[in-house]
Formats: structure tokens, sequence, C-alpha cells
């Protein structure tokens, strides 16, 4: 696929002006929408291109907006999730810094699709230069007639808001987002009740990320054939891969759902950085299982990196080359996690801080035999029983780690911390291996 | 209403119960910290994980809903396994304080771990997370924050029932505390309720810390006599001596709470000043009189006045602080036996504390029963009469009239009246005009009923036994009766009330036995 739909701005130079986007076709598909189509079709028809959310569970984007109550008299709110925290994944704040015209493109024709009068984009605090541009673009669509009352002579009015959230992994999780824009501390909330009957403000409410409404514009212009033709049957469309790691040509790329990971990290991003053997790919976001090197010959959709093993997640795929440690590398994954979890489940708040503290001492020395076992068995102990997965989103990894490379983390209790890197190891363990 | 069956027996609840109350129904325990009936849910904690057939995942007991034909179970290996898991979890930061708790023994987290848990620790003591120990964040309250395991009961209460937000979480993961938000006391006036709340030894009593071991206190069911709501309580008492107040469930007066006022009152009744025995004036001295003897005199110097004057010398003021044993006995002895004069006094501070929620501007714990059963001259003909001379003859129940009556008052009447007896708990201002002065038990000291502002009739018990030589004010006032020519003296406060339904209509269809815990509403009476 050599046409760019969500990374146009690479092809089209200051596509996040107004001007230029509209020159492009920009606002073409909204002013269809609205202009011409019920609501209800608009649902029928983002359902028929089989759209999946791009946030990271991919569940059908036109399906949920289905589940909003038709009879409930409070107001309904859209909520763009773009707080974008997952480790690895950096796909929404391209669109959001480069293109925000097709983001507040897809939340108009999403909104019009919901009967939704308010849209708030939730972004991650620390992108204050997003938040400019989204403030900035808004603006101009403010003054040119797209969004306010009455928009393009209908009787719709849409109001967008830009509310930089708090810089937490969590305000990413749909209904600690909620909470957080209510003014709250950011903790999910328990299902049920679901957002789309009881959401923000108690009202009914959608929340949707970023990449899957910058979707919207060219199912609705293009139809739901077109979008459906783009990769395998069932997770179709435009895909935006995120490769971080020991790879050439780190970057976003824009490529058909589907797409081989090997392709992607050989083809795309350039192969293995200074000519090094491939270790472990990470393929969606830090939260997900890892394959080994020679596990990458996977489709990257939903479906297929289930079967083999993981997650789509949110296509952060992370590279890792021969030298990689992973006891390392996953030391660092769990203290992510640590850091981050709200704290409010006793699985979550104590096992991500045992999690790292177990690993902190296979790395630096200080581990007992039995520190493997309890590792495991510690992951699975937060599996599966908390408000939300990020519980299972920082035991996943510890799973795979373990079950892929558990001979790397026993060679760490042997020699009293990390074997690769004399360097890190704790100066106690040093000591005891001089 | 739904039809379920939890660990095999069968139960049919009503739409919305959840599984840990339904199951409660059954006699099955669901371990939990977070759920407490009185707040929503959080659904933190994690402990109440039950297996509902044909769910794939562990649900949480309580944010589930009864539904018709869900299979529950609450015992199986899976579920034993993630409550060890939970409280393996729990323990990890948890200090083991234990031996210098003050919660040792109402602790939830020691409970569940002998009953679910009792593994060894496999997580190492030097790595726990350190916080912060013995903080002072209010005026009843102490804070321990490496004893929470952050169940946010606390600060849900304090969001929801008293909407004052003092606490909040802070930080993030296992570093999370709960703490004051800057600038904040936990100074509101239900307090108290959060170390009641709180499973853990996290949020103590100043009152309280360190004054008793909880399994070796006794509890006993009664009411709170600080105001007319009434609040059920438990007197929590050793050796008769009480220790605490804790609000006690009734979902028709206070739900779950009291306030901190009310909590704090029994303080009062063991405190300096209280009559411990009968005394009686001799000049500028109070001298000891047997309780016969001082009886004796009581009665002679009515028996005297009526003789001399006719039965409108004498008079008697009841106040709302008597129990209906002790209004109704007095209102018969003095009105109905002797056709005295009777006044009944009903009296707080004109800026008394009152709120929408629990506490009332009326400090009297039984004004609604002291309307019903005593007649009333009203006061200020009563003390119009006695500064007049008209009243040879005082009688004083409870009556503090310093209040309504104020100082020169009160002086001038102990010039005009010729002889004050008063039956009281403790010394006061007005004491000290009386001649006599009978020592009585307080609320907690005797048995009794008050009626509420919402017309609820609600028992008081005998908690302790009154201290010194005082006696329970319904078996004084029934020997006066008795030695004034009326009937024998009843056995206990029960045959009084017996009496007293007999005679009055509102009240028939009650007894001590029908009157329960938790009281009953009077129904039909006449509303005045
Ligand atoms: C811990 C956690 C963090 C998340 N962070 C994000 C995020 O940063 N951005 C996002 O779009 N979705 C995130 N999600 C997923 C959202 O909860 C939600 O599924 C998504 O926004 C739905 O949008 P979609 O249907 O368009 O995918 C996160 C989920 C979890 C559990
Ligand atoms: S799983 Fe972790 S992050 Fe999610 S709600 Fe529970 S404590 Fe918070
Ligand atoms: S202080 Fe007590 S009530 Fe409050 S969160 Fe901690 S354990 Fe729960
Ligand atoms: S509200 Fe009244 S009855 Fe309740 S505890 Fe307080 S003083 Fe006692
Ligand atoms: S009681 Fe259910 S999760 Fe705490």
């Amino acid at each position: 696929m050599s046409e760019k739909i969500l990374l146009r701005h690479e092809d089209v130079p200051d596509l996040r002006r107004l001007e230029v986007y509209e020159r492009d076709g920009g606002y073409q598909a909204a002013r269809q929408a609205l202009g011409g189509m019920e609501p209800a079709a608009l649902v029928e028809l983002v359902k028929a291109s089989g759209l999946r959310g791009r946030g990271g569970a991919g569940f059908p984007t036109g399906v949920k907006w289905g589940f909003l109550p038709k009879d409930n008299p409070k107001p309904r709110y859209l909520c763009v999730n773009a707080d974008e925290s997952e480790p690895g994944t950096f796909k929404d704040r391209q669109i959001i810094e480069r293109n925000p015209h097709l983001l507040i493109e897809g939340t108009l024709l999403s909104a019009y699709a919901i009967q939704s009068h308010t849209a708030y984009i939730y972004i991650r605090g620390e992108f204050a230069f997003g938040a400019k541009v989204l403030e900035e673009a808004l603006a101009e669509a403010y003054a040119k007639g797209h969004l306010g009352r009455r928009i393009y002579g209908t009787d719709y009015d849409l109001d967008i808001y830009v509310h930089r959230g708090a810089g937490a992994y969590i305000c990413g999780e749909e209904t600690g987002l909620i909470e957080s824009l209510e003014g709250k501390r950011a903790y999910p909330r328990i299902k049920p009740p679901f957002p789309a009957t009881h959401g923000l403000f108690a009202s009914p409410t959608i929340v949707n990320n970023v990449e899957t409404l910058a979707c919207v514009p060219a199912i609705v212009s293009r139809g739901a054939d077109w979008f459906k033709g783009i990769g395998p049957e069932k997770s179709p469309g435009p895909k935006l891969y995120c490769v971080s790691g020991h790879v050439n040509k780190p970057g976003v790329y824009e490529l058909p759902m589907g797409t081989s990971l090997r392709e992607i990290v050989y083809t795309h991003a350039g192969g293995i950085r200074d000519g090094k053997a491939l270790k472990a790919v990470i393929p969606g976001g830090s939260s997900v299982p890892v394959f080994t090197a020679g596990e990458i010959d996977v489709a990257m959709d939903f479906e297929s990196v289930a079967k083999a093993g993981s997650l789509l997640g949110s296509c952060g795929i992370i590279v890792m080359d021969e030298d990689t440690c992973m006891v390392r590398a996953l030391q660092v994954i769990a203290r992510f996690y640590r850091h981050e979890s709200c704290g409010q489940c006793t699985p979550c708040r104590e096992g991500t801080g045992w999690l790292e503290d177990l690993l902190m001492r296979l790395e630096h020395g200080g581990a007992r035999p039995q520190d493997v076992d309890l590792l495991r068995r510690v992951a699975d102990n937060m599996i599966g029983n908390t408000v939300c997965v990020l519980a299972d989103a920082a035991a996943m990894p510890v799973q795979s780690f373990l079950s892929k490379f558990r001979p790397e983390f026993e060679r760490h209790v042997e020699t009293g911390g990390c074997p690769a890197r004399g360097d890190r190891l704790h100066p106690a363990a040093a000591a005891a291996q001089a | 209403m739904p039809t379920l069956e939890i660990d095999g027996q069968r139960i049919t609840v009503e739409d919305g119960v959840n599984l840990i109350e339904a199951a409660e129904r059954l006699g099955i325990e669901i371990p939990h910290y977070c759920y407490h009936p009185g707040l929503t849910v959080a659904g933190n904690c994690r402990m109440c994980l039950v297996e509902i057939e044909k769910m794939p995942k562990l649900q949480i007991a309580c944010n589930t809903r009864a539904t018709e034909g869900m299979v529950i179970r609450t015992q199986s290996d899976r579920v034993k396994e993630v409550r060890a898991a939970v409280l393996e979890f729990l323990l990890i930061n948890h200090p083991i304080d234990c031996p210098i708790c003050d919660q040792a023994g109402e602790c939830k987290l020691q409970d569940y771990y002998m009953d679910y848990d009792r593994q060894e620790s496999r997580f190492a003591l030097e790595d726990k997370v350190h916080k912060e120990k013995a903080l002072d964040i209010g005026p009843l309250i102490m804070l321990d924050q490496e004893r929470c395991i952050l169940c946010t009961r606390c600060v849900r209460f304090l969001d929801e029932v008293t909407k004052t937000s003092e606490l909040g979480v802070f930080e993030r993961g296992n570093h999370c505390a709960i703490d004051l938000f800057p600038g904040r006391r936990l100074d509101n006036h239900y307090s108290g309720n959060v170390a009641d709340i709180c499973p853990v030894g996290a949020l103590t009593n100043k009152d309280f810390r360190f004054r008793a071991r909880v399994w070796y206190l006794e509890r006993t069911p009664s009411v709170c006599a600080t105001c007319a709501t009434g609040c059920n309580i438990d007197i929590h008492h050793r050796r008769g001596e009480m220790y605490r107040f804790r609000p006690r469930h009734n979902p028709d007066v206070n739900q779950y709470w009291m306030c901190d006022e009310g909590r704090l009152s029994y303080q009062r009744y063991q405190g300096e000043g209280r009559l411990l025995q009968p005394v009686s004036r001799e000049g500028d001295r109070w001298a000891v009189r047997g309780w016969d003897d001082a009886r004796v005199e009581v009665v002679e110097r009515i028996r005297a006045a009526i003789a001399a004057h006719g039965p409108n010398a004498v008079a008697a003021v009841i106040s709302a602080q008597a129990t209906n044993e002790e209004v109704f006995l007095a209102d018969r002895l003095f009105r109905g036996h002797l056709q005295a004069r009777v006044a009944a006094l009903s009296w707080s501070p004109a800026d008394a504390l009152h709120d929408d929620f629990l506490i009332d501007a009326d400090k009297n714990p039984n004004s609604a029963g002291l309307r019903l059963l005593a007649s009333d001259a009203g006061l200020d003909a009563v003390i119009a009469a006695a500064r007049s001379g008209a009243i040879r003859v005082l009688a004083l129940l409870r009556s503090d009239l310093l209040g309504p009556c104020g100082e020169s008052l009160l002086d001038a009447l102990a010039d005009s009246v010729e002889f004050v007896v008063a039956l009281d708990t403790h010394f006061s201002r007005t004491a000290e005009i009386a001649d006599v002065l009978l020592p009585i038990g307080s609320f907690a000291e005797t048995d009794g009923t008050f009626i509420n502002r919402s017309r609820r009739v609600q028992r008081v018990r005998e908690a302790i036994p009154p201290p010194g030589q005082a006696r329970p004010g319904w078996q004084v006032l029934s020997e006066l009766r008795r030695d004034l020519g009326g009937p024998a003296v009843p056995a206990d406060a029960s045959a009084v009330f017996t009496e007293l339904a007999a005679s009055h209509a509102s009240f028939r269809h009650l007894s001590y036995a029908r009157l329960g815990d938790a009281g009953l509403a009077l129904e039909g009476a006449p509303s005045r």
C-alpha cells in the first residue's frame, strides 16, 4: 500500500494548517455526512467497514457505538483518548502534532454518528506541543464553521475541548480517563456499569483512540468496502506500526493490517542495528508477551498475533538484539508498571512492586534460587483479578519472558547479578564475584 | 426476587442484593475489606472474589448482584488460592505491629490471615515500603499509613457521608498512602466514624487508643442520650467502667454512624462530680445520709406541705433527660397521686449544634416521651408560683434549671422555696439550691426507654451498675410512691413499662420484648 491515509502529512507539507487540509480534500467527508447521512447510517457504515479500535483491545468501533442506550435523556459524550502512554507506542502523537484536522474531522464524524454534542480530547499532559497544535487547529475549525453551532447550516452542534491530562499511564485506561476528566484521581472504575450507559458525568459515553477516529473520514469518503479491502477480513484497514529498539530506522510506519512482523522489522525499519542478530520482539507495546527471534513470521493483525501467543495491543514493536539482557529489559518494564499502577487494587499495587524488587535482585545481585519461581507465581496471582488490566499488563511480560528466556534468569541467580554487564552489578555482588 | 445457589444452598433475595449480603443471610462469610454496606462499592481490595458458574474469571462479590439461577462457590480451591494471594500481597507492606497495635482483636487482617492464609511470608522484610506512623490528623483521629491497606473506606465516608473530603489517596503503586489534603484537618463532627470503619489499625481513636484490649470489653446495646436523634450505640465496658460508645446499625435512625459529641459523651458520666450517696444540707455543708433516712425526710416534707397548704404547695419538674419510665412514675406520683403541679423541662442552648443529618438541636434524648407522658403546668408558671412562696416543696427530676432560669433566679428560688429535693446524677449549680440530693443512675446505668425525634421508642440498658450508692431512677421514684401510699415497688423497669403501656393508648401494643434492640415507631400516638 503506497497511499498514505493516516500519515498523509508525510507527503503533503503543512497539512496541519486548515487551508492546506481543506485544499487536500479535508472536511469533505464531514460535509458529505452531515449534509446527507442519518447518524444511524453512519454507525452502520463504520460497522460495515470492520474498523476495530486502535487503542489496544481491538473492539469493533461501530458495534461499540451501537451499545449507547437509545432512550437515555442524558447528553452523550465522546472522549478522544490521546493519552498514548504505552511504552514503545508513539503513533497517535504523529496524527495529533502533524495532522490535527484529520483527528478533528474524525471526531466530528464520530460525534455526529453517536449524536454527541460535546467531545473531549484527553491528551497526555506531557504532549504540550500536541495540545497547542490541537488548540490552534480547533480555533481554525471553529472559525471556518466546522465546529460550533449549526455546522454547515445543519441543525447539528458540536463543541470539542482539549483537556490536558496529569501525566499518568492509567489516565489512558478508559474509565481512568473519565474519572480524570471529571477532576478526580484516575482510578479505573469497576464494571458494570459500562461507560456506554454510565460514563462521563454518569452519562452515556464513548471513548475512542486517536488512530481509530482518524480512520473514519476515509471510511466515509471511500466507503466501507474500500476499507475492508485493506488487510485481513477480520482486522481490516491501514495501521500505524511504531518500531523502536535496536533497528536501523526506528519510527512510525503506515502499512496494511496484517503486514508481517518480519517485513516490518527487516524491510521497513531497516533491520537490526550494527548487523547484529535479533533476540526478541515485543509486538504490541510493553504489556504483551514477547516473541523470540524465531517467532516473527506473524501477520500483524489482532487475530494472527493472538493466535501466535501474544497481542497486537497498541502496535508498539520493541526490537531487542542479541546483546540484550532479558532480565534487565524485564526489570525496566516492571519498573514502569510499578511506577504507574494507580494503587487501587491489592494484587496490582503490591504485586507490581514485588515483581520489580525481585527483578532488581536478579539483576543487581542478592536473588535466592527460589526467586525465579516466586517471580512467576507473583505474576500468576496478579492476572485476571483486578479492576483494570494494568495488572495483567505487568504480569504477562513476566510470564512470557520467564517461559522463553528462563535460563537467563537462572544464570543471574548463579552469578549473583547480571553476567553480561559487570558495571551493572551491585557493589556487593561484584565483590562476591571478584 | 432472584433465587440463587451459594455453596450448594438455595436462597431467594430481593432485587439488587449483592453476593456478600446474600451469602451472609445463609451464614456464609465472604471475606471483604473495602466493602461497607453504608458506602458506595469500590471493589479494590479483591478479597471477596468468588467463582460464578459460566463466568471464566472470578468475580468480586461486593459488586455482583444476585441474579436468577446464579451458582456461586465461595470455598473452591481457586477461591481459596486467590484469597491467600490477596492476603500475601496485603501483608507485604503491612508492618507486624500486632503486639502493640490497638486494633488487635478487631483487625480484619489478623482475622482473615488466620482463616485463609497462614503461610510464611515469601517477601523479605527489609524490602518493605516505609510510610508515616502515628500521624495526628484530627482532634479525635490518629493515622498510621504503614498499617493502611488502602481500602478507601475512610475516603469514601468523608466524600459521601460527611461530604467534607479531608482525606485522599496520594502517590501511586505501593507508595500510595492515605493523607490529609494540604492545609486540612480531620475535624468534622462525625470524624470518629472513620476509626470504626477502618478494617485495620490504620485509623485509631485517640480517646480509646491504648486504654483496653478489645477482647476484655463487654458490649451492651443502647441509645445515645446526647440529642433527640437517639443514635443506636453499643456501650463497651468492663468492670463497671465505660470505655467507648460505638454506633450500632439502625437503618431507621442513624444507619451506621454517630456524631463525635455523642461518641465522647460517656466521659461525662464517669468523670468528676457524680453523686455517689444521698446527702442533705446541714448548715453550709452536705451530710451523708442513708437511703431510707433521706427518703423518709423527703416523704415527710411532702406530706407536711400538703397537710398545711394543700397539694398545690408541691411541684415537680421533670426533664426530657429522664426515661419514659421515670417520667411516667414521677407524673403518676406528683400529679396523679398527690395532685401536685408538674412542669416539663426540655431545654437546649439557643445556639445548640445541629445539622441536617444526625445532630439535633434538641439536646435531650426524650422530649417526645416527656410530651407524651407528663402533664405540664408550664415551667414559667411553676417557677413564678415558687417565687411567690406558693410552692413549699420542689422536686427536680434530672432537671438542671441553670439554663432556663439563670443564676440569680436559681438563688431566688433557694430563698423562696422551703424544701428542694433533686434526683440526679451530678452535682451542679442547680444541686446547690437543693436540701436533699438523691443519686440516680445515668442512662447507661439504668433500664428504660426514650422516644426519639421521629417518635421511635428505643431501649437503654443498665450496661454498668450505678456508681456508689446511686440507684436507678425508676426505683427511687417507685419507693417514694410506695412511701406516699402508692402501690408496691415493681420488680424491674420492664414492669414499670408494662404499667405505662396499660395506661397510655399509644403504647398499648408495646413491650420490652417487642422493642428489641432496634426499637419501634410509635404509631397512632397523638402528635403534639
Ligand atoms: C492501563 C491501560 C492504559 C491504556 N492506555 C491507553 C492509551 O494511552 N490510549 C488509548 O487509546 N487507549 C488506552 N487504553 C485502552 C483504553 O482503555 C480503551 O480501550 C481505548 O481507548 C478504546 O478506544 P478504541 O476502541 O478506539 O481502541 C489503555 C488501557 C489500559 C488498561
Ligand atoms: S489493576 Fe492496577 S492500575 Fe488497574 S485499577 Fe487496579 S491498581 Fe489500578
Ligand atoms: S486508613 Fe483504614 S479505612 Fe482508610 S484506606 Fe486505610 S485501611 Fe482503609
Ligand atoms: S447525633 Fe445525637 S444521638 Fe446521635 S450520636 Fe450525636 S448526639 Fe448522640
Ligand atoms: S470487598 Fe469486594 S473487592 Fe473489596
